[in-house]
C-alpha cells in the first residue's frame, strides 16, 4: 500500500516536471524582473523621458516586443516595425538609403538607429514628434509606411487569440486601447540602450585603445564633438551641413515643423553609436559608407551657402586623418547591445 | 434628551447630504450646431457662403476644454475637463461639468483647443485618444478642429474641402479663448446652451473663399482659420437650476 501511494507520487512529480519543462519558454527569449531594470550608465544624463509615468514591466516589455515584431500591425499584414528596424543593424535598415514600406513603397528618409531613445527631446529627423510615446503612430498611420488607422490596429489586436491576455498580463485587464499599446511600445524601446562599446571601455579604463583609435578620437574631440557631443555622440539639435539639396525629395527638414526659413535643410544630429552597422548615412542615405561622409566634411564643398560654420573644422582632413577617426568611429560598434537577447525576434523560437 | 439627539443626528445628515448635493451639481452645457439661421445637417443640406458659393459639411468636430464660469462677485468656478464635440455623435454635444455646480453666473469662458501641456504629455485616453481622428502623427499635436465638406467651387479631388485646424506653439498657435457674457446674472442656473454657427468660420472676420482655400496646409492660413472659429460661439440659452 506503502509502496503504491509513493509511486502515485512519484508518477505525478513526472508528470508535473515534464508538463512544466514544456509550458515553459525557451530561457533565450523569457524576461525577467532583472531584464526590465533601467540602469543609467555610467557618465550619462538623466532620462528625458518619464518613466514614472510608464513603469516598465516584464509583462509589459514582452508585449512591446511582441508588437514591435508584428506584422499584422501593418493594412497589408506584411510590414512590422522590425521590417526595417534591424537588430543587427542597430535596428537601422543596412543598405537602404530610403525606407521601404508596405506595398514597395519608398518613403521619403534613411531609416535611423533606434537606442538610447528616453534621452532625445525629439523624434524624427525634422523633430517633429514630441514624445517617444507617440512616434510609433507615424510609421503606423503612414499610406507609405504601415498604412494602418489606430483603430484598425486596435481592432486587429482584439480579435487576436493572445493579444487581450497579454494586454491583460501587462496592465491588469484585457482592455486594449491606443494608450496601453503605446506605454509597452515605449517599455521595449527604452530598454534600448547602447553603453558597452569598447569606446566605453576605453573610458571606463577596462579597455586599450591602439595608437590609431586614439589618434581617431582625439582627432574626434577637436573635429566633430561640437554636434556629437559625447557620451550620447549627439547635442539633440538640427544642423545644416551643406548637402547638395536633393531635387526629388525636396525635404525640406526642420523647416517643414518651424516654418523658419533659416531651418531649411536642417537635420537632427544623428547620435554616432553603432554608426558602423548602421550605414547608409544621411537623412536620405545618400552616402554608402564612413569614407564617404568624411569625403564630404574633408572636401569643404558645401551647397548650402547658410551651413552651420562648426563643420568647417573638419575641412581638410588628410587620408590618415579619415581612416583613423574611422577607426575611432568602429568603437562605438557596441555587441552587446546588437546581440542583446532581449531584443530578438520572439517568433524565432 | 433622547429625542433631541436623534433630531439633531437626523438634522445634520439632512443637511450634509443636502450640502453635498447642492455643490456636487453639475452643470450642463449643450452645444448646437447651425450654418446661418438653418440647422446644421450633414451631407444632405446645401449652404450658401457670404460669396455665394454652395456648399454642403460632411464632417464638423472640434475640442473645447478648461470652461470657467465667473460669478457675479468675480469668483470663478474651473473645470479642466476635455471634450471633444462632434456633429455625428449627438451625445457629444451635451455633457456635464462635474467640477461646477449651479449658480449666479455673468460669463462662461472656454478654450477651443488642447492646452500645451496636454499636447507634451505622451499619449492619453478617453477624448484625447489619438484613435479619435484629432491627432497629428507626423508633427505632434491634436487637431484643435475639422471642418470638412464639398463645394462645386472646390478645385480639389471630388470638389472637397478640409480644414483641420491645430497647433500649440509657433509658427501656428490656434488655441484660442471663448468668452461668452450672460445675461440671467441674478438667477440661479444649472445649463447654457451654446450655438456655434459655421456660416461664421467662412466670413467673420476674413471671407474664405472655397474656390482657392480648399485645405489648410499653411501656418498663416491656420491662424486666420482660428481667428475666424473663435468667434462662431453664441449663447442661445440659459437654464435656471430645477
Amino acid at each position: 500500500m506503502k509502496i503504491r501511494k509513493s509511486l502515485i507520487v512519484l508518477a505525478l512529480l513526472v508528470l508535473f516536471t515534464a508538463l512544466y519543462g514544456f509550458i515553459q519558454e525557451n530561457p533565450y527569449f523569457s524576461i525577467s524582473k532583472k531584464d526590465v531594470e533601467l540602469k543609467i550608465p555610467i557618465g550619462f544624463p538623466q532620462p528625458l523621458y518619464d518613466l514614472k509615468k510608464n513603469k516598465i514591466t516584464p509583462a509589459g516589455f514582452i508585449l512591446g516586443r511582441k508588437l514591435f515584431y508584428d506584422p499584422i500591425l501593418s493594412k497589408d499584414y506584411f510590414t512590422s516595425c522590425a521590417s526595417c528596424h534591424q537588430r543587427f543593424a542597430a535596428f537601422a535598415h543596412i543598405d537602404h538609403a530610403l525606407s521601404h514600406g508596405m506595398l514597395g513603397q519608398f518613403g521619403k528618409r534613411n531609416v535611423p538607429a533606434l537606442q538610447n531613445l528616453i534621452w532625445k527631446d525629439a523624434y524624427m529627423a525634422d523633430g517633429g514628434i514630441n514624445h517617444l510615446d507617440l512616434q510609433p503612430l507615424a510609421p503606423l498611420t503612414s499610406p507609405i509606411e504601415m498604412g494602418e488607422s489606430v483603430a484598425g490596429v486596435l481592432e486587429k489586436l482584439r480579435n487576436d487569440s493572445l493579444y487581450p491576455g497579454m494586454f491583460n498580463k501587462a496592465f491588469g485587464s484585457d482592455e486594449i486601447n491606443s494608450e496601453r499599446l503605446l506605454k509597452s511600445l515605449s517599455q521595449f524601446l527604452a530598454l534600448m540602450i547602447s553603453s558597452n562599446s569598447p569606446y566605453d571601455k576605453y573610458l571606463e579604463g577596462k579597455m586599450e585603445f591602439s595608437s590609431q583609435e586614439l589618434n581617431g578620437l582625439k582627432l574626434f574631440r577637436s573635429k566633430c564633438e561640437t554636434c556629437h557631443k559625447e557620451p550620447l555622440f549627439t547635442d539633440n539639435s538640427y544642423r545644416n551641413i551643406g548637402l547638395k539639396p536633393d531635387t526629388s525629395l525636396k525635404d525640406s527638414g526642420r523647416a517643414a515643423i518651424t516654418g523658419v526659413n533659416e531651418d531649411k535643410m536642417k537635420f537632427k544630429v544623428p547620435s554616432l553609436r553603432n554608426v558602423e552597422v548602421s550605414y547608409p548615412y544621411m537623412h536620405d542615405g545618400r552616402f554608402r559608407n564612413l569614407k564617404e561622409v568624411m569625403n564630404h566634411y574633408a572636401d569643404g564643398k558645401f551647397f548650402t551657402p547658410d551651413f552651420d560654420k562648426s563643420i568647417e573644422k573638419a575641412v581638410g582632413l588628410s587620408e590618415d586623418d579619415k581612416s583613423d577617426l574611422i577607426a575611432f568611429l568602429k568603437t562605438l560598434t557596441d555587441k552587446t547591445f546588437l546581440m542583446d537577447r532581449r531584443f530578438a525576434d520572439p517568433a524565432m523560437k | 434628551m433622547i429625542h433631541w439627539l436623534r433630531f439633531s443626528v437626523l438634522a445634520l445628515v439632512f443637511f450634509f447630504s443636502w450640502n453635498t448635493l447642492y455643490s456636487q451639481a453639475n452643470f450642463s452645457i449643450r452645444f448646437e450646431h447651425a450654418v446661418g439661421t438653418e440647422a446644421l445637417i450633414l451631407d444632405s443640406l446645401q449652404y450658401k457662403n457670404v460669396l455665394g458659393q454652395n456648399f454642403t459639411v460632411s464632417k464638423f468636430k472640434y475640442y473645447v476644454s478648461n470652461f470657467r464660469l465667473k460669478r457675479n462677485d468675480g469668483k470663478e468656478e474651473f473645470s479642466k475637463e476635455v471634450f471633444l464635440i462632434n456633429e455625428e455623435d449627438s451625445g457629444s454635444k451635451h455633457f456635464l461639468l462635474k467640477d461646477i455646480p449651479a449658480g449666479k453666473y455673468a460669463s462662461v469662458q472656454f478654450t477651443l483647443g488642447v492646452d500645451s501641456i496636454l499636447n507634451c504629455s505622451g499619449v492619453q485616453s478617453g477624448a484625447l485618444d489619438p484613435v479619435n481622428g484629432m491627432f497629428w502623427t507626423w508633427n505632434t499635436g491634436y487637431i484643435f478642429l475639422k471642418l470638412e465638406g464639398k463645394s462645386p467651387e472646390s478645385t480639389a479631388n471630388g470638389n472637397i474641402f478640409e480644414y483641420h485646424i491645430g497647433g500649440y506653439k509657433t509658427p501656428a498657435n490656434c488655441i484660442r479663448q471663448v468668452i461668452l457674457s450672460l445675461k440671467e446674472r441674478d438667477s440661479e442656473i444649472s445649463e447654457i446652451s451654446i450655438k456655434a454657427d459655421v456660416a461664421e468660420i467662412f466670413k467673420n472676420t476674413v471671407t474664405l473663399d472655397l474656390a482657392k482655400l480648399n485645405s489648410v496646409t499653411d501656418f498663416h492660413n491656420a491662424e486666420m482659420v482660428a481667428d475666424n472659429y473663435s468667434k462662431m460661439f453664441s449663447i442661445l440659452e440659459e437654464s435656471k437650476a430645477k
